[in-house]
């Protein structure tokens, strides 16, 4: 047996060993759970999907579907749809920082790269810049590409490891922004590209607050059923031990690096998704769109619900859209960004797990007498 | 085999250079050495900038994000002292102390308590940086403040060879970015307190043993840090001008500086700063729209070849 095929059978059988070991509905965490693997490698069957199904998801789902026929179309449209849009993207975020141990803070110019590029091969107001492709070709073109640029983000930034990936995508995230603000041959430069709107399909115009909610809420479903799936799959797994302990994940035979520029690529393409949705939403892309806020909002939003829960993304968006909504109307108007920043800073310093980690912790203060709360130990790092 | 690609890759990198530097001094030689100088003097300024950020993140491994925000306070500051009494040298001090204060303050009341934990650390950072800049921006307004240079240094310096005439304030800053480089070196090579704080970089743990407060070196080296951001802020308040934004983009600099020339190390950062600076100027002169894609090939070249940086070691 060469030592190629040996690698490879030692791989299968750890990612069937730990597979049987991630079961759903837990946090994650190979480490906590390693300890046994050696002696009891049970093949034990990975419940079905619907095992998983709670009567508060059935409840959500309900309530997701049913909001835009009682909300008027304002809420419909600037908070419903855009809490999904910005979820999305939250979300790929959180897949990385929260199960893969890399924060990026260019998740928002993948997802920006991916409007762009709808905007260069689609149609839009710059009809000497655009190229006027249908959709169905731009749209497509739009996610390579961006998934291109996720994939050359994570590339650059694992040859470091951990507290360097912020700084470098941050670097590429700022670099990218110059770049749109100062080019107009590709660009446009800081007037961007106006008038980039959603199709018209089957007769339905996706212009409209409610089919474009219901796009926007099919996207953010598919998304997160992904996530959670991978999240269960040998490849999801692996990622999570490697965020635990890379170089036990490298001993086992794990290709370390392969594995986290392969998280970055699958997290572009939810990037990008969102990306498209939130250009579509807007009606336009601008430099501002990557500026460096909106880097850190994305960043904002995950923590904000809870990096350790793929849903805290969209928590997180709903919240965060809601502040930037009704906030402005309780204090001045320009201050947005000191309540936004204060509540950003106050997570981070008083509950690192987001307010979902928050709620958790409310729980197990309440039923501390069962003997269920003694079976869920806190990770103590962030 | 490995020595031929060493020697492919430098020719490949010298050699557009120096055609490039050729055909710059043949095309119009006084706008190439205007745009060295002006190069040179821009890297200065990133220079100081840049080696308080290296400073703190190379003895606790705090990345501070909000380095520019505290550039920002720092130019805001010494230009308000620096037209009301009309000293230079009073706006420099207030610029670097008002910094170093706000530095200690953060280090003293939150740092402390989560030592260890660079990535909570640094998202504090991120969220000090957006209330920094906020209250800047509703304490200051949004209007530009540019500070007039001081008397000494007003006008330009006439009579130079080839490129006649330069500003003196900007040729001052040279040999300003070189001493502050020298006195840095000096007070972490030659001093007891810079002997303590390199101890650290290697060790905490072991410095902590020997009976030294580990707890003061940092206090005082994140307040040398900010305060450098300080400083750097009233030089640039004079070079540039001081306007929401800027802090963005010097910590952009900062950032690209360290990671290019090397985490953690000082010469690591004025060789970053003035590869950084140079190119920036030249892009600007020469291709303004794409003036921040050779920033960003830099970058993507040093991470390729050398991801720890030019003059980084292995941690």
């Amino acid at each position: 047996m060469s030592a190629v095929q040996w690698r490879n059978a030692m791989n299968a059988g750890a990612g069937r060993a730990a597979l049987g070991k991630g079961l759903p509905g837990r946090g994650p965490g190979v480490s906590s759970r390693a300890k046994g693997a050696g002696d009891e490698i049970v093949e034990r069957q990975t419940p079905s999907m619907w095992a998983a199904v709670r009567a508060r998801h059935v409840v959500v789902l309900a309530f997701l579907l049913a909001f835009p026929f009682f909300a008027t179309p304002f809420l419909t449209y600037q908070i419903g749809a855009q809490s999904l849009a910005l979820g999305l993207i939250a979300l790929s975020l959180t897949f990385l920082g929260g199960y893969g141990g890399m924060i990026s803070l260019a998740q928002m110019t993948v997802a920006g790269v991916a409007g762009y590029m709808l905007a260069i091969f689609g149609a839009s107001g710059e009809a000497t810049l655009s190229l006027g492709w249908s959709w169905w070709i731009a749209v497509p073109i739009a996610i390579a590409i961006s998934m291109l640029a996720g994939t050359f983000v994570g590339w650059l930034s694992v040859r470091t490891e951990g507290i360097y990936t912020i700084m470098i995508t941050l670097a590429v995230g700022v670099a990218f922004y110059y770049l749109c603000l100062q080019n107009y041959s590709v660009f446009n430069g800081f007037q961007g590209f106006q008038r980039v709107y959603a199709p018209t399909l089957l007769g339905v115009n996706f212009r409209n607050p409610v089919p474009f909610y219901f796009l926007a809420l099919a996207c953010a479903l598919g998304g997160y059923l992904l996530i959670q799936y991978v999240l269960r799959a040998p490849f999801g797994v692996a990622l999570q031990g490697i965020r635990d302990n890379p170089r036990r994940m490298n001993a086992l035979g794990f290709h370390v690096t392969a594995h986290r520029i392969a998280a970055y690529a699958l997290a572009a393409f939810l990037a990008a998704v969102g990306g498209i949705l939130l250009v579509w939403y807007n009606g336009l892309i601008t430099p501002n769109s990557v500026g460096t806020s909106w880097l850190i909002n994305v960043l904002i939003i995950a923590v904000l619900g809870g990096m350790k829960h793929p849903i805290g993304a969209f928590v997180g968006a709903v919240i965060f859209v809601l502040l930037q909504t009704f906030a402005i109307d309780l204090i001045d108007r320009e201050r947005f960004n000191l309540v936004v920043g204060g509540v950003f800073l106050a997570i981070v310093l008083f509950s690192p797990d987001g307010l979902l980690g928050l709620w958790a912790r409310l729980r197990e203060r309440i039923s501390t007498t069962r003997p269920q709360a003694a079976l869920h130990p806190r990770r103590s790092k962030p | 085999m490995s020595r031929i690609w060493k020697a492919f890759w430098i020719l490949a990198l010298v050699l557009p250079l120096s055609v490039f530097l050729v055909w710059g001094i043949w095309h119009n030689a006084k706008l190439f050495f205007i745009t060295l100088l002006n190069g040179l003097t821009l890297a200065s300024l990133y220079f100081i900038v840049a080696s308080g950020f290296t400073l703190v993140f190379g003895l606790m491994r705090n990345v501070n994000l909000a380095h520019g925000s505290l550039y920002l306070l720092g130019g805001y500051v010494g230009y308000f002292v620096g037209a009301k009494t009309g000293y230079f040298v009073l706006a420099l001090a207030a610029g670097f102390v008002a910094a170093a204060f706000v530095g200690l303050l953060m280090q003293v009341a939150i740092f402390r308590f989560m030592q260890g934990q660079d990535l909570r650390q640094t998202m504090v950072t991120i969220g000090l940086s957006i209330v920094i800049a906020d209250l800047l921006l509703w304490a200051i307004g949004a209007q530009v403040h540019q500070l007039s240079a001081p008397d000494g240094l007003a006008g330009p310096l006439r009579d130079i060879p080839l490129i006649t005439a330069y500003s003196k304030y900007r040729m001052a800053l040279l040999p300003v970015g070189i001493a502050i480089g020298v006195l840095l070196w000096l007070f972490l090579n030659r001093t007891r307190v810079g002997m303590m704080i390199r101890a650290g970089v290697d060790d905490r743990a072991m410095l902590a043993a020997t009976g030294i407060n580990v707890n003061l070196v940092f206090a005082a080296t994140f307040a040398i840090g900010a305060g450098l951001a300080g400083l750097g802020g009233v030089i640039g308040a004079v070079e540039l001008s001081m306007v929401p934004g800027e802090d963005v983009r010097l910590l952009l600099a900062s950032l690209i500086v360290v990671i290019v020339g090397g985490m953690g190390s000082v010469v690591g950062a004025a060789v970053g700063a003035t590869i950084l600076g140079v190119a920036e100027t030249y892009g600007l002169a020469y291709a303004p729209t794409y003036s921040v894609v050779f920033t960003f090939v830099i970058l993507v070249l040093v991470l390729a070849f050398r991801p720890r940086g030019i003059l980084g070691q292995a941690a």
